[in-house]
């Protein structure tokens, strides 16, 4: 355990010292800012456009913004966010690769499956403190401006969409153990959330797919059913499990 | 007791076999030279006995215990330092060593102290920096302190000289025979003149075999060592000498060479009381380990 625990540190302290948790911690906390800040302006920004708008024939009435809207944008920037996230760290293996940093630690005893678990765990923990303080962010604007409880299953669509992020993370490990450049790993994790997403327009089985677990903005509006998530949050922990439970294998058999 | 024992290892890299059926012994408390030219295949022998690479066939068993692929126990009683070691750019010295203590399995107040001692051996007690900043010298020298750290039973360098200039080279070489009461040193190179001045045993690689093994002092008096040469006063007798011994053959600096295995030296010394031959000097050479090197490598 102390090995696994002194390897994750090492992780955090290389996040630290390479700027990297900083850029993470910037990122998320504009967009918690902005979710709410976009919705407040919104009713202002069309106001501004409403004489352009009205020579095209489009009538502006008055916008009533909720807190809704703040949550659709936090749904919508997500994306965007976890995109960032996974740019930043594809590295996370590859890096130590092609310096052969990993080698001198292996050397040392270190069994692989803890550099494996131990990097998987640093990017869990980095996802969650980014994602729930944009999260955090969001919900204190909203509360100050409108009320979040105009919102129907808010925390299950935020559960949700983390769970997403976790199981691209998974994906992230698997294809780090599989390839030996960032280009492989990123080309990797981007296919399957791909295909998870293609499979996802089909109407049957679309339900059951991790990617189903990013439409928190339908869920609350009311539009879905809570319960219908019950399947795809149980497939795609599952999914993630098994990709970090591959990876050990294919990291065990890694040529460093 | 042999601390590494490899036997008939094979591993190729696509269609070029690398490893041929290797066998090597290195006795405990040894500094073991691992002689081969760039290629030869040193540093697949060494990353497969430490588990990085996975060998076609044979076995190797470190302090008697098998090493498994991938799952190297063994390198529990191994200390390892690459060619060119990469440690982490964004910790000093210390925090490295502090860091390989604990995935090591090393109590701190033990790596403290052991970090400290081994710092000040490798000359890096000093040193606030981040290892970023380092030139090679020192990687190096950092390379030996985080090898040593767990009190290995067999320290394995991979050409810790190579790429080092004349002062680093020596810095390294004293520190290889300052740890020699605490550990068996294996270490591959390919300057024979950092293997003659610290190695107990060596042994030559060539074309994925292992062709010369053993002590250095018995290697010498086993391999070659019957080669003479001789300096005669004038010209003339050198030409009748080798007019009645064919197989003397000239040196450059005016001598003429000839080796036991073909000329007795019985018959030489008969022939120079016989013809009242004038000699200057009579003198049996000792085989370097370069004339040896050459020899090996040119089979």
């Amino acid at each position: 355990m102390k090995s696994l625990f002194a390897f994750v540190r090492k992780e955090f302290l290389e996040q630290i010292r390479s700027t990297r948790l900083f850029i993470v911690g910037a990122l998320f906390i504009l967009f918690g800012i902005m979710n709410p800040a976009i919705a407040k302006l919104t009713p202002w920004l069309l106001k501004t456009l409403s004489d352009s708008l009205t020579e095209t024939g489009i009538i502006v009435t008055d916008v009533n913004v909720t807190a809704l809207d703040s949550w659709v944008q936090f749904f919508k920037n997500m994306p965007i966010g976890l995109i960032a996230f996974i740019l930043l760290q594809s590295t996370v293996f590859t890096k130590e690769y092609q310096s052969g940093t990993l080698v001198l630690s292996l050397t040392k005893g270190l069994e692989r499956y803890k550099v494996v678990l131990s990097k998987f765990f640093a990017l869990l923990l980095l996802w969650t403190l980014g994602y729930f303080l944009c999260f955090g962010i969001t919900y204190a604007y909203n509360a100050y401006f409108w009320d979040n409880s105009i919102a129907q299953s808010l925390l299950l669509s935020v559960i949700s969409w983390w769970l997403f992020g976790i199981f691209t993370l998974s994906l992230l490990t698997l294809f780090s153990t599989l390839s030996v450049s960032s280009v492989g790993v990123l080309i990797g994790t981007g296919a399957v959330i791909l295909a998870s997403y293609l499979i996802g327009l089909l109407p049957k089985i679309g339900k059951y797919m991790p990617t189903s677990l990013t439409s928190g903005s339908a869920l609350i509006y009311g539009g879905s059913d809570a319960k219908s998530y019950t399947a795809s949050i149980a497939i795609t922990a599952v999914a993630s499990l098994l990709c970090i439970a591959l990876s050990i294998p294919v990291f065990n058999k890694k040529q460093l | 007791m042999n601390m590494l024992h490899i036997t008939d290892l094979y591993k190729r890299f696509g269609d070029k076999a690398v490893l041929k059926g290797l066998c090597l012994s290195v006795p405990e408390n040894s500094i073991f030279g691992f002689i081969g030219k760039n290629g030869s295949g040193k540093t697949t022998t060494m990353k497969t006995v430490l588990g990085l690479l996975n060998a076609d066939s044979g076995e190797i068993r470190v302090n008697g215990e098998k090493v498994i692929y991938g799952q190297a126990k063994t390198n529990r009683y191994i200390g390892y330092l690459p060619d060119v070691p990469e440690f982490y750019p964004f910790m000093t010295a210390k925090e490295y060593l502090l860091f390989c203590g604990e995935i090591s399995g090393m109590t701190r107040t033990d790596t403290i102290a052991r970090a400290d001692e081994l710092l000040s051996l490798v000359g890096l007690a000093e040193e606030k920096h981040r290892i970023k900043g380092y030139s090679r010298g020192m990687k190096q020298r950092l390379g030996i302190a985080q090898a040593l750290l767990g009190r290995p039973k067999l320290l394995i360098c991979d050409e810790p000289t190579s790429a080092l200039d004349p002062v680093g080279r020596k810095e390294i070489l004293d520190i290889l025979l300052a740890v020699r009461e605490q550990t068996t040193v294996l270490f591959s190179t390919h300057i024979l003149s950092d293997v003659e001045r610290i190695c107990t045993d060596v042994a030559f690689l060539n074309n994925g075999v292992t062709t010369i093994s053993g002590k250095i002092s018995e290697i010498r008096t086993k391999y070659r060592s019957r080669e003479y040469q001789l300096e005669a006063e004038n010209n003339t007798d050198i030409l009748a000498l080798m007019k009645a011994f064919p197989n003397l053959r000239k040196t450059d600096n005016g001598r003429v060479a000839f080796s036991e295995k073909d000329t007795a030296l019985s018959d030489v010394l008969h022939f120079i009381a016989d013809s009242h031959i004038s000699i200057k000097t009579l003198e049996r050479k000792a085989p370097t380990l370069e004339d040896l090197f050459m020899e090996v490598t040119e089979k």
